[in-house]
């Protein structure tokens, strides 16, 4: 149903650390992997051996490039899937009711059956976070892994998203951002984590960690800041070192 | 009105039922099956989800040593490479001309037939003029043992072309390397630096490894000309100037010497520091002091008299001088405390400013000296003293091709594993670790062999660690005798072979001419050769009677690639998820450095090719052609098959009594560890645990493990050695200068004249940097920009194209170009750019990057694809946009005036330097196709659907 | 915004449709017999024209009538209600003027008022859209209401009214593009509060997620060069405003002078929906490497 629900009783989702991703695509591939073969429709691809491949995917990941004014460029990649928002937009503006907020966990899902194709919650969506299908004609988006997270023929340990499971290097946490005691929650709070677009009023779920201020290398303990200058000694004074050093042996 | 936010009523029966029901709990499969990933080399385990018959998902498996669950987005795309269209179908036989694509299926019978008419006349009568190179495939402990059986010296994996400086180097100094042989101390290390890495062999162990020491907030450094990928996350950029890593290493060691910050102790007990070198002019120069017994000398502090560096109560004196011979650490002080080696001095050639240098040296000495770290874990080492903990330097290191794929890289590896030594972190808590079956020092590998004769098995196996000239493989004249030219004065130490100069060399007919080419797993008409464009045409290329100058190629491929419109028969391999593999001890297996490992692949798909004849496990089919040849170990004595096919090998072949290519549940009841008789059962056991077996080492044992008794014994009693064997670090490395001692003139064998000079000056026994020589060769001002790829995480090489997820995320490259350069060419987004070095001229996209160094260039590495290969559209993408280097790059380097052209490669190893690449670029006309555009290939399986939707249904 | 041509098509149409439905409701117009008739069938016509043509735009055109069942939220939703209404409504009022000659002036008011809502909601499934800056925004439905009636009066001849509207037309064109100039800004989202990394430093897209394109990407990044857009926008009002009204100066009277006007007013009202669309920056296209 269109309308959002008053407050959910979790608020789960994702919490992506910018800091540790290495933009390795793994998570875009599990995603589409999982959710080709299972939840709705399989996520389809046209053209695919030819001039102009595109598919639907639920994840995607953008490199960008961060230019600090007093430290070399570098560089964030950066996933993007949908943030579950709070105040979300999408589920609203939906004609048909297809779009909606769990009101348990808060994940927004489309009941592909009610959709119609119209592609206006892809439209009201800010970040990107909605395909629609080529082949089927029904929108597509994440859905944290609805059928992953409850799905009790699934060890315990595997009820988390097909992406949090695949990430290599750990950059994507999963849990419910509602309770401020979750290992997520106190990720974000620690990490200063962030919404994406807060002037669109959103509220997303999903979370960001920033990554760490880079190229800083710490200043040098007193007794080290010898090799910060240029020495003169040489030969000599190395050997004179190594005697006293034998004596200490 | 604009309000969006709207909320339902607050009544809770009102909104629950309004929601679908859903399927929370589907069944994901009705069935898995664990086997090993072969999306790339990193040998991840992975369950393969069934439903019915049909592949419905793929996903790590969290048991499994190398991922422990993750995935990667190749490993993910399994189901697709499964399901590619480019999958081969049938043996084929050529039709048209080499190089147009036109094949003809045929029969096995009459492919393997084919094969030996052709290999048996040559076995009879010439061995060597088969020439059997094998790509990336994980069975080279087998391919070789068929070559030796076979009888030619010409076989080598593809290693020369990859990363055998870095294997060499590490071999040669600490007895183990980088690569996937070794690896980090992931759960303690407090430094990690990185230099010159995009991917690497080990690709989720390097990115869990990064993500645990992200999550402890231990700092990663990356030196690299490009700033992306794990460079991205580390803390720090060192945007260093491609080939000049040497120069930075030592300065980084200049800078550390003279402040004393170096692990002396380390030194004394584990490397060759204090011995004496000898410094008397003459054929010993160089050369370690010995005594009778030919153990090396070093001067005793008790005495100040020479003494067996391993005798009873030894102190051995690091800084010595006596009668003109000082020790190794002597020399080196005496060269790297030398101003050249300042930060100062080298900062502007390494493009990094000298406070920074500085600054990274006085970081390492901190988190070394004064973040030492220890462990409560007695030890003994092989002295047989007792060591109450584990004391650890907490700085580890990883490098690969960056530093390596220069003609400077065997020396600049070098330099790096010395710094490593000097901090006293190798093979020390939080430092750098081992794998099994390393340590292992060069002594410890084989010598190469080449040894041939009609009708005979080679005298040995074909590649191994030379240990001065007289383990080069050259005839009496001095020509080489491998099609490679390994193992010559050129790159004596080319312990992988050089892959790289086959198809030249042979179709100079230089050292000699071979009959058949015989490649397994390689493109090498394409991605894997440099100089792509004449490559293709060497293989076209025709003699005065319009005869192929290179006769017969037989090639076994899975897919259409590049290199099958080359060949003249196709033996077509099955995909990994339909055949038997083995990761072999022999080979490179799964270890961690905390535990043995192996594992295998097995069917859990039957290769079905509906309509055609099939497909067959090149393996198999390799045994198969062994015994139709009559190979010694492949006919039983009542004359069949010795196996009936790969698994049957895996589990029944016996490399010495005992010792297989698996590890795991040998003898007859399944519990030999490493050692034992054959077990039928073996492979089952392998399945039933996941395809793979672990065997954890003691924990006394898992560090100083070459020097670390417990460790030595534990590896006898597991097949690695047969007897311990101790062995200090080189950081003089003997062997180099036994080869310097022959360019002087000493000694029974000697190089040409025109190599002296060289070799005196690059083999030196302690690391140097020079630069590489094709900057060395060309006009800097003329082509004043570094040129280089990188893996992209989510391709494999070339044959990540056909997989429609894949090529979604690359499916062209463009090239990537500094801030500086895109300013100065008036460059705009879409534009298009000529690249332009000594050897040729490609067109491609260009992009700006401002994470780069300002005198690079990158792209992608193999997205560039030959029009009509790999089952795409003839206006993919990947031919249209996408482009190669390659085609910049020449096997040989730029003419020098002597009328000599001496291979692109370094000269110690024959390490292929594809990064020594030098470009200029100019802005081209707008719009593609990239070039050069090779005419379109015909494809033997036809196109790939139009459409993709697939869901299994069980 | 893509400008998809049935998006284009419903929103001029059914404007005009409903603005013409609007005007036989409130009896601005009041043919009786086969005039009514075939002024009614006009307005049905247009209105059912460009309902069909934005049925184009659906995955599943079949499953449309579900569309009716989230009016209380959804705009998109209420359209269809309302179109709906606006069409039942109005129809006893049309009956009554073809077969009675007699208005049925209370369902006439009362369509007038649903036909009126519908191009409100036409306009509100723009302007609700936060994430299209340019959209969000009160001139989004002045010009679709302008729009919707302007062409009525055109259709109907009532030139004076014609004139008077064609003016505001033009002003709430030019607000709309102006104003709309501005909004993109003033919204606030950049690629540095798209990616959070604003704090760090300057953001530009490095790579995209994929090499070739996106639903999205074809979808929502759709970019014309400005010079173009310039051109575009005065030929847009020359023909749907400045054009038409002078003609009506010049001869109000003749029913030919009258249909050119119109027909200039349709061009220049398709140019400027083109411009509509395809000018509408979205903010995911601050992912895609949109500054
Ligand atoms: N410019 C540039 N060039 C480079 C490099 C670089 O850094 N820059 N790197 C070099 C390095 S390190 C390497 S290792 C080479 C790699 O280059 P190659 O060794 O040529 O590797 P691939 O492109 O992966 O091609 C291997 C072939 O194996 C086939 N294949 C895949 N799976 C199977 C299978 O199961 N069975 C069989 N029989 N065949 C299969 C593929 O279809 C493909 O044709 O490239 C080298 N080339
Ligand atoms: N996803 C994926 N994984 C792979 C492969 C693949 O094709 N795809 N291929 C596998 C194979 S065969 C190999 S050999 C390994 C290779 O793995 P890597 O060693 O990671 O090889 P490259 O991608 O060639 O990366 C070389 C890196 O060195 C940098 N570099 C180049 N020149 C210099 C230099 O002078 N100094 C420094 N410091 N850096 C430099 C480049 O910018 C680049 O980042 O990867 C393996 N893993
Ligand atoms: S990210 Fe987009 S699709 Fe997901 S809830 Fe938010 S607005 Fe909706
Ligand atoms: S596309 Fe489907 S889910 Fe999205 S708004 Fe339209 S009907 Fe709702
Ligand atoms: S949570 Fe599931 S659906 Fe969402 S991005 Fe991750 S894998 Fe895809
Ligand atoms: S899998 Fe993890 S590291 Fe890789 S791109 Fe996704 S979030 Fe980043
Ligand atoms: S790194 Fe990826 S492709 Fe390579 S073996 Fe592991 S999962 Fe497979
Ligand atoms: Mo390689």
């Amino acid at each position: 149903m269109t309308a959002l629900p008053q407050s959910t009783e979790k608020k789960l989702g994702l919490v992506i650390d910018l800091d540790t991703c290495v933009g390795c695509h793994a998570c875009v591939i599990s995603c589409k992997g999982w959710n080709t073969e299972n939840y709705g429709a399989p996520l389809s691809d046209t053209d695919p051996y030819g001039a102009e491949p595109e598919g639907t995917f639920l994840n995607r990941i953008h490199s960008f490039e961060v230019t600090p004014t007093d430290a070399p460029p570098m560089v964030v990649h950066f996933p993007k899937s949908c943030l579950h928002c709070e105040d979300a937009p999408c589920v609203t503006v939906c004609p048909t009711g297809a779009s909606y907020k769990r009101a348990e966990d808060g994940i927004v899902l489309v009941n592909e059956t009610d959709c119609i194709g119209c592609g206006l919650c892809a439209w009201a969506c800010p970040y990107g976070a909605r395909e629609m299908d080529a082949a089927e004609g029904v929108m597509k988006k994440c859905t944290l892994c609805v059928d992953r997270i409850y799905n009790d023929t699934l060890p315990e340990v595997d009820r988390e998203p097909a992406c949090v499971r695949t990430c290599p290097a750990g950059a994507r946490h999963f849990g419910d951002l509602g309770d401020p005691g979750s290992a997520v929650s106190q990720l974000v709070a620690e990490r200063g984590g962030i919404d994406l677009m807060p002037e669109q009023g959103t509220r997303p779920v999903n979370k960001y960690l920033p990554p760490r201020a880079r190229d800083r290398l710490p200043e040098p303990p007193a007794n080290l800041a010898a090799l910060c200058e240029p020495s003169t000694e040489g030969l000599t004074g190395f050997l004179g070192w190594i005697d006293r050093t034998l004596g200490k042996i | 009105m604009f309000d969006t936010a709207i909320r339902g009523p607050e009544d809770e029966s009102d909104k629950m039922p309004s929601q679908p029901a859903l399927d929370l709990s589907p069944p994901v499969s009705d069935r898995v099956a664990k086997t090993t990933c072969y999306m790339c080399a990193c040998r991840c385990g992975i369950n393969v989800h069934m439903k019915g018959d049909q592949v419905a998902y793929i996903e790590g498996n969290r048991d499994h040593p190398v991922n422990k669950g993750v995935l990667c987005a190749k490993g993910s795309a399994g189901i697709m490479q499964h399901l590619s269209p480019a999958r081969l179908r049938a043996p084929l036989k050529r039709v048209g001309p080499r190089g147009s694509g036109a094949f003809q299926e045929i029969t096995w019978e009459e492919a393997l037939q084919t094969a030996v008419d052709w290999l048996k006349p040559l076995r009879e009568t010439a061995p060597e003029k088969l020439a059997f190179f094998t790509g990336r495939d994980q069975s080279q402990s087998f391919t070789g043992w068929w070559a030796q059986a076979y009888g030619t010296p010409n076989w080598a994996a593809h290693g020369g072309f990859c990363s055998v400086n870095m294997a060499a180097a590490g071999i040669y100094t600490m007895g183990g390397a980088f690569w996937e042989f070794g690896q980090p101390d992931w759960e303690r290390t407090k430094l990690f630096i990185l230099f010159g890495v995009a991917e690497d062999h080990d690709s989720n162990p390097i990115k869990m490894g990064l993500g645990r020491l992200k999550a402890r907030g231990a700092r990663v450094i990356g030196v690299n000309p490009v700033r992306s990928g794990y460079n991205a996350v580390a803390d720090d950029w060192f945007g260093i100037t491609p080939g000049t890593d040497g120069l930075f290493i030592l300065s980084l060691i200049h800078v550390l010497m003279g402040a004393g910050k170096i692990d002396l102790d380390y030194l004394i007990r584990y490397t060759n520091a204090p011995y004496l070198v000898n410094g008397e002019d003459g054929a010993e120069k160089g050369l370690f002091l010995r005594n009778e017994a030919g153990t090396p000398l070093v001067i005793d502090r008790r005495t100040g008299q020479p003494a067996p560096w391993d005798g009873e109560g030894v102190q051995p004196d690091p800084a010595a001088e006596w009668q003109g011979h000082r020790t190794v650490l002597h020399h080196m002080a005496a060269r790297y405390l030398s101003p050249k080696y300042a930060p100062e001095a080298v900062a502007e050639r390494c493009g990094i400013p000298a406070p920074r240098i500085r600054a990274l040296a006085a970081e390492l000495a901190r988190v070394a000296f004064e973040e030492e770290i220890t462990i409560d874990q007695p030890w003994t080492d092989f002295r047989g003293q007792r060591h109450e903990r584990m004391t650890g330097r907490p700085v580890a290191f990883h490098a690969m091709r960056g530093i390596s794929a220069h003609s400077n890289g065997f020396q600049t590896a070098r330099a790096l594993h010395v710094l490593q030594i000097l901090l006293g972190s190798v093979e020390t808590p939080g430092g750098f670790r081992f794998k099994p079956p390393y340590p292992k020092p060069p002594e410890a590998h084989p010598r190469p062999h080449a040894d041939h004769a009609p009708g005979k098995p080679l005298d040995g196996p074909h590649l191994g660690y030379p240990l001065g000239p007289e383990h080069l493989l050259l005839h009496d004249d001095g020509t080489p005798r491998r099609i490679d030219k390994a193992f010559t004065w050129e790159n004596p130490l080319s312990a992988h072979g050089m892959m790289q100069m086959v198809i030249a060399n042979a179709h100079a007919g230089d050292p000699y001419r071979i009959d058949t080419l015989f490649l397994y797993m390689a493109n090498m008409a394409w991605n894997s050769s440099m100089n792509t464009s004449a490559v293709m045409e060497m293989l076209t290329d025709t003699d005065e009677n319009g005869d192929y100058i290179i006769p017969r190629i037989i090639y076994s491929d899975a897919y259409s690639s590049e290199m099958v419109a080359f060949a003249d028969l196709i033996l077509p391999d099955t995909t990994y998820l339909e055949r038997h593999d083995c990761i072999s001890l022999l080979d490179r297996p799964i270890c961690e450095a905390e535990a043995l490992g192996d594992s295998i692949r097995w069917p859990v798909v039957e290769p079905d090719r509906p309509g055609h004849e099939g497909v067959r496990p090149f393996q198999s089919v390799l045994l198969d052609l062994g015994h139709r040849l009559g190979l010694p170990g492949m006919v039983a004595d009542d004359g069949s098959p010795q196996f009936r096919d790969y698994a049957d090998y895996i589990v029944n072949h016996q490399r010495r009594p005992g010792v297989g290519p698996l590890a795991g549940w040998r003898g007859p009841d399944g519990t030999g560890v490493g050692r034992g008789a054959p077990n039928p059962d073996q492979l089952q056991r392998y399945i039933d645990n996941g395809g793979f077996f672990t065997d954890h080492i003691p924990k006394d044992a898992q560090f100083f493990k070459p020097w670390n008794a417990a460790y030595q014994d534990w590896a006898v009693d597991r097949g690695l050695y047969d007897s311990p064997q101790p062995y200090l670090f080189n950081l003089w490395l003997e062997p180099l200068a036994k080869f310097q001692r022959a360019a002087e003139g000493h000694g029974p064998h000697q190089p040409p004249d025109h190599l002296r000079a060289r070799i005196t000056e690059t083999l030196d026994p302690l690391p140097i940097w020079y630069p590489p020589f094709e900057e060395a060769l060309t006009d800097p001002t003329e082509y004043p920009l570094h040129a280089l790829t990188q893996r992209p995480m989510a391709m494999y090489h070339s044959w990540g194209s056909q997989n429609a997820w894949l090529r979604q995320i690359h499916g062209h490259n463009p090239l990537y170009v500094s801030r500086q350069t895109w300013l100065e060419h008036g460059f705009h987004e879409g534009d298009w750019a000529w690249l332009t070095s000594p050897h040729g001229r490609i067109k491609m996209p260009v992009a700006r990057m401002d994470a780069l160094n300002p005198h690079t260039v990158w792209t992608w590495n193999a997205i560039g694809k030959r029009r009509g290969a790999w089952a795409l559209d003839e206006r993919a993408p990947e031919a249209e946009k996408g482009a190669l280097l390659n085609h910049l790059i020449h096997e040989l380097l730029p003419p020098r005036g002597d009328g000599l052209r001496w291979s692109n490669a370094d000269p110690v190893t024959g390490q292929a330097a594809w990064f020594d690449l030098r470009v200029k670029i100019e802005k081209a006309p707008p719009g593609g196709p990239s070039q050069p555009a090779h005419k379109a290939q015909k494809s033997p399986v036809g196109r790939g659907p139009d459409s993709l939707a697939l869901q299994t249904k069980a | 915004m893509h400008p998809a041509p049935s998006l284009i098509a419903f929103t001029v149409l059914s404007g005009i449709g409903f603005g013409l439905l609007a005007f036989l409701g409130l009896g601005l117009v009041t043919p009786t017999g086969w005039a009514a008739l075939f002024w009614f069938g006009l307005g049905y016509g247009l209105a059912l024209a460009g309902l069909a043509a934005s049925s184009f735009h659906l995955g599943h055109p079949e499953r449309a009538l579900k569309a009716f069942s989230q009016w209380r939220t959804s705009w998109l939703s209420r359209e269809a209600v309302l179109s709906v209404a606006t069409l039942l409504f109005m129809a006893p009022h049309a009956a009554a003027l073809t077969f009675l000659d007699t208005p049925a002036e209370g369902f006439g008011l009362l369509g007038a008022f649903f036909g009126l809502l519908t191009i409100l909601a036409t306009a509100m499934i723009y302007a609700q859209l936060k994430t299209v800056p340019r959209w969000h925004h009160w001139s989004t439905p002045a010009v679709f209401l302008l729009a919707g009636l302007t062409g009525a009066a055109l259709i109907t001849g009532i030139v004076a009214l014609a004139q008077l509207l064609l003016a505001w037309l033009a002003l709430a064109l030019v607000a709309h593009w102006v104003l709309g100039d501005l909004r993109f800004h003033a919204a606030g989202s950049t690629t540095e509060t798209a990616t959070g990394l604003g704090a760090q430093g300057a953001v530009r897209l490095l790579e995209p997620p994929h090499s070739g394109r996106n639903y999205l990407m074809r979808e929502m990044v759709h970019v014309v060069a400005r010079r173009h857009a310039l051109k575009l926008r005065v030929i847009a009002i020359l023909c749907a405003t400045i054009a038409p009204a002078l003609l009506l100066l010049v001869q109000p009277m003749l029913t030919p002078v009258i249909l050119a006007a119109l027909a200039l007013h349709v061009i220049g009202m398709i140019a400027a929906r083109w411009l509509f669309f395809a000018e509408a920056e979205h903010v995911v296209g601050l992912y895609y490497g949109r500054d």
